[in-house]
């Protein structure tokens, strides 16, 4: 019974992104072995991340209240719209310190072989953004690989009628890559060297 | 170019192996089945990361063992690059080079280069057009590694397309039951819009990474053709000429030229003729992964017409043009005969002898000593039962 639950909170583990069956393993006889207080502190954790944490109505960001941070801040460019897949991608931008507009999260890209239309991403919300004309700039900042690349096209043909300034980060990111996973230095060199996108 | 040293770990029937080559030639002799044509596989490996032989990574790693590593030290002028790749079947595979790791294993491709010949070859005379293709890619990707994300950018473009062309035609299917008038009217409402929009979008990534590999192989072709003559005439002085075309469904008009801005426009303008084939059956018809490269002796095409010998005549010669091209290129290849010369009559033997002996570094496999032709005497392993001893 006891091995049991054991089995149960490997079984957990393992199934968490990058986490082996060995990882998993080490990690539960950590906790087994950890002090009771610091195990109850991670499971609230995990519960309130659960509870709390929601994404964002207007950019669907991660976000601890109805908006986040970011679209809560007066002082943010409502000019600039910055379009990437991930929250985590926020995250990577946002510590380049090279952008200080508005963020759009789609939730992911265009891939036909994982099921993903563009109607399972968040692009009729972006559609609905950019309807009042007060956005000038879209920034398409999707991972440098294929579906990010499609996606990007996709996006450019359809706000192409609105007359936006259609932006696509320069080259230098690592092709095929993720855009978390880019350097800072790196990310904030193809922010300052975005090119316009003709489609 | 040469490989100073070989070493194996659970590759094919070597749970290990340590073999120091020299410059000039070598010959591994030994048996039927004691792993000769393992060790020249893993050298080819090293250089194209993949087979002759398989077209996927596990047969490669030992029966029993998890995963396969080779290492190779390649020389090359006075540089030596330590190339190391560890075969992970159904994972990533690694790579290092110089001890460092590289973000993706084709990084390591270019640093060895070899031309494989192996009876396996005769496929490219007799085997279906995705044998002409993968010579002309692997090629390709010798001469400027770029081409294997080119190729492998072209694939996957090629597998989300033909998803959605799928999806496509099943949706269509099912909404044609019952033919009823609105049909066609829902079909575009609902989800197949969507379709359309996104087909146009992979489109043009099919067309602009397509039309890239296309300008090469046209290239590739041209700079093939008059090499490959050259070579099959010197095998078969008595035979018909041999000449190469590339053939593609992409409608190519003959007065016009071949930069990818042409070939882009063409390629685009042929998938948008195939469109309505293509939303019916379901898949991609056009394009670099439909074409062939047509081999001809005189007036007749080589498969189908070509008898035994000449058909290995052929495969020899595009062998040899490929090895022109890439000595051409600088960096003379490695080159490897794996079990040639068993196949060839007394002339052919002396005349394939003639051209390889002068390379840097040739390796031969054979069962018996006497298939190694006496213009190619060299280094020698005994190869039984697993393991390679040098005897000479
Ligand atoms: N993944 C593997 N694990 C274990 N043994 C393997 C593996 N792949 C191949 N072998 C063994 O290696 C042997 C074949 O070796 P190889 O092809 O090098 O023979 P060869 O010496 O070239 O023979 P031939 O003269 O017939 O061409 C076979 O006995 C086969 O069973
Ligand atoms: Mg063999
Ligand atoms: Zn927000």
């Amino acid at each position: 019974m006891y091995e049991g639950v054991v089995q149960n909170l490997i079984d957990e583990l393992g199934m968490l992104p990058g986490v082996g069956p060995k990882s998993a393993q080490r990690i539960a006889f950590h906790l087994l072995a950890a002090d009771p207080a610091d195990v109850k502190r991670l499971a609230h954790a995990l519960l309130e991340v659960k509870e709390r944490v929601r994404f964002c109505r207007v950019c669907g960001n991660v976000a601890a209240e109805e908006e986040c941070r970011i679209c809560r801040d007066q002082r943010r460019d409502p000019h600039v719209i910055c379009v990437v897949e991930e929250s985590k991608d926020v995250v990577a931008i946002e510590k380049t310190r090279e952008f200080r507009g508005r963020y759009h999260v789609l939730g992911g890209a265009i891939s036909p072989i994982d099921g993903v239309g563009p109607d399972d991403l968040r692009i009729r919300e972006l559609m609905t953004r950019l309807a009042d004309g007060q956005v000038t700039e879209l920034i398409l900042a999707t991972d440098p690989n294929l579906e990010g690349e499609a996606t990007a096209t996709y996006l450019a043909r359809l706000v192409k009628p609105m007359g936006l300034k259609v932006t696509r980060l320069a080259s230098g990111l690592p092709v095929g890559g993720d855009l978390e996973y880019a350097d800072e230095v790196t990310l904030g060199r193809a922010f300052e060297g975005r090119r316009l996108l003709d489609v | 170019m040469r490989v100073c040293h070989l070493s194996l770990t659970d590759f094919r029937s070597y749970p290990s192996a340590e073999i120091a080559l020299e410059p000039g030639v070598t010959a591994f002799v030994g048996p039927n089945g004691h792993g000769k044509t393992n060790l020249v596989e893993a050298i080819g490996y090293v250089a194209t990361q993949s087979s002759h032989r398989v077209a996927t990574d596990a047969p490669l790693v030992r029966h029993g063992a998890e995963r396969a590593i080779v290492r190779a030290l390649v020389a090359r002028d006075e540089r030596r690059a330590l190339v190391e790749l560890e075969i992970n079947p159904g994972r990533a595979n690694r790579a290092r080079v110089n001890r460092s790791p590289v973000a993706r294993p084709r990084e390591a491709l270019g640093l060895l280069r070899t031309v494989l010949f192996a009876p396996e070859d005769l496929a490219l005379v007799k085997g279906d057009p995705s044998e002409r293709r993968r010579f002309l890619d692997d090629l390709l990707v010798a001469r400027a590694p770029r081409f294997a994300g080119v190729r492998a950018d072209y694939d996957r473009v090629l597998k989300q397309r033909n998803t959605l062309l799928r999806t496509a035609a099943a949706t269509k299917g099912r909404r044609r039951g019952p033919r009823r008038q609105d049909d066609e009217a829902a079909f575009s409402s609902a989800g197949a819009g969507d379709v359309l929009s996104t087909l146009d979008v992979w489109d043009s990534h099919l067309v602009r990474h397509g039309a890239e590999l296309l300008a090469a192989r046209l290239d590739l072709v041209e700079a093939l053709r008059p090499l490959t003559a050259k070579a099959y005439a010197t095998l078969a002085p008595a035979s018909a000429a041999a000449d190469l075309e590339y053939r593609t469904g992409v409608k190519l008009s003959t007065d016009c030229g071949r930069s990818r801005d042409i070939l882009e426009e063409a390629l685009r303008a042929s998938l948008a003729e195939a469109r309505q084939a293509e939303l019916e059956r379901g898949v991609t018809l056009v394009g670099p992964h439909r074409d062939d490269l047509h081999l001809a002796l005189g007036e007749l095409p080589a498969r189908g017409y070509a008898s035994h010998g000449e058909s290995w005549s052929f495969a020899l010669a595009l062998r040899l043009a490929a090895y022109d091209l890439l000595r051409a290129d600088g960096g003379d290849p490695v080159l490897i005969l794996d079990d040639v010369f068993a196949e060839l009559d007394g002339q052919r033997r002396t005349r394939l002898a003639e051209i390889v002996a002068p390379a840097e570094q040739v390796l031969i496999t054979a069962a018996v000593p006497d298939d190694v032709p006496a213009e190619l005497a060299g280094a020698r392993f005994d190869v039984t039962e697993g393991s390679a001893t040098r005897v000479r």
